[in-house]
């Protein structure tokens, strides 16, 4: 990271980032650090609150044409709400969008998510450096 | 990246991911975008733009979410660019416009789309005008364009937009800062946000007042000042009626000129920055710049001076 002022047009196109909430989550604390830390990663990041659907979600993807979606969730609803989004994702033609999820996640669980299309699962600990790493690594790349 | 013909096909045909991607491949001028450009603006279908701008806070989001509610009311398809500012450190942005609009997410016949300025002053991304006639050409119509929160200069918006709504809160005080040149002179109507707090008819009042004597070289007509409470709703059938009531008005073919030197002078900019900055000889100009051995004038004379 730079710490002067950059003029605009000197790096590649960012990386889009959708994050999303989906369900009944009473907080978006972690949420909210994660799109501030991919921020200053270089990321542009899309915020849409708390409280989503996933046909939400997918709409909005699908309007800011994303690289990348992240789930954040809490609620202990992640078997119904993350292979119900990635579903509506993939319906819409999103085929080459990296779908992640974060959040309290058992262990248990991750390996059926991931045959569902989440492509990875963060859990409490992860750094901001390890996602954006992440996402840089399997982000699709622009033509 | 498929082809950019078919993706404009696909956005005139209502299909939303094409035009999803096709507004990509313009923001990041993707190979091929520009020689797409003179269908893009063919198939345009002439959607009123309006500019909603103020300063951050003032309710811009919530207020572009009422609209579209009362223009969905109206029938219309809404087509909604939402510009957040990029890092100056890192180009990184957190657009977040889009929280205050999620009940439409759902709506076909609402688009949505956040773009991050990208180091642009003015509060636009530099592509704004070019995306927005993409939306048009996938026939939303009105088109509403949120700039980053404005201070009191970024008048940019003004040179894009038909109708320019000013978004103001009840604090934004004395009768002296209604008469500065700048933010408030762009407006063709101007709202008094969050309407329920006190205080906001006195600012209305003396918005009114203080407005409605422009003269001198000034042609353009005295902008409407209106209460808002986006949160209710209050004041956004007004509100309405009076952005399409500003379409068209006095002065409107003189302000079409000026917004399309304003725009052809936009991409000579960014033609003549991007020669420049292809060239063998930028990194040492502008060490050199850096140093002080050139000045910035000379410099970017001698960049723009080379074959």
């Amino acid at each position: 990271m730079t710490d002067e002022p950059r003029p605009p047009n000197d790096s590649a196109t960012p990386i889009r980032v959708l994050i999303a909430k989906p369900g009944l989550d009473g907080h978006d604390r972690g949420a909210k650090v994660l799109a501030r830390g991919l921020r200053d990663e270089g990321f542009e990041v899309i915020y849409t609150g708390l409280r989503q659907t996933p046909e939400m979600i997918a709409d909005a993807a699908e309007q800011e044409d994303v690289d990348v979606i992240g789930l954040s969730i809490l609620s202990g609803a992640h078997m119904a709400l993350l292979p119900r989004t990635v579903t509506l994702v993939r319906e819409r033609g999103m085929d080459d969008v990296l779908i992640a999820a974060g959040g309290i996640i058992p262990d248990a669980d991750i390996a059926k998510l991931k045959k569902a299309g989440i492509a990875e699962i963060f859990g409490p600990g992860t750094s901001i450096g390890q996602i954006a790493r992440y996402f840089r690594e399997n982000a699709r790349h622009r033509a | 990246m498929p082809d950019l013909a078919d993706l404009l096909r696909g956005a005139v045909a209502g299909e939303r991911l094409a035009l999803a991607r096709l507004l990509t491949a313009i923001e990041s001028d993707a190979p091929g975008a520009r020689d797409v450009l003179p269908a893009v603006f063919q198939a345009g279908r002439g959607a009123h733009l309006v500019g909603i701008t103020g300063p951050p806070g003032s309710g811009k989001s919530t207020l572009v979410n009422a609209l579209i509610s009362e223009w969905r009311g109206r029938e219309r398809r809404v087509g909604v660019l939402a510009v957040d500012p990029s890092s100056p450190y890192t180009g990184g942005s957190i657009m977040g416009d889009r929280i205050r609009m999620m009940e439409h997410a759902a709506d076909r016949d609402v688009f949505v789309r956040s773009m991050a300025s990208r180091g642009e002053l003015g509060g636009l991304a530099a592509t704004t005008w070019i995306a927005a006639a993409a939306i048009d050409a996938a026939g939303y119509d009105p088109i509403l364009v949120e700039t980053v929160g404005a201070g009191q200069s970024e008048v940019e918006i003004a040179s894009l937009a038909e109708t320019t709504v000013v978004v103001e809160v009840p604090e934004m005080g004395d009768e002296v800062q209604a008469i500065k040149a700048g933010l408030l002179e762009i407006a063709d109507v101007i709202v008094v946000n969050k309407g329920d707090l006190p205080g906001a008819d006195g600012a209305a009042r003396r918005l009114r007042a203080m407005l409605s004597t422009a003269g001198g070289r000034v042609k353009r007509q005295p902008p409407k000042v209106l209460l808002t409470n986006a949160v209710t709703a209050e004041g956004v059938v007004e509100l309405v009626d009076a952005v399409e009531a500003a379409r068209g008005s006095a002065g409107s073919e003189d302000r079409a000129t000026r917004r399309a030197e304003r725009q052809v002078r936009n991409v000579l900019a960014t033609l003549a920055t991007r020669r420049a900055q292809a060239s063998p000889r930028w990194a040492e100009t502008i060490a050199d710049v850096a140093a002080r051995r050139l000045d910035p004038v000379t410099a970017a004379n001698q960049l723009d001076d080379q074959p």
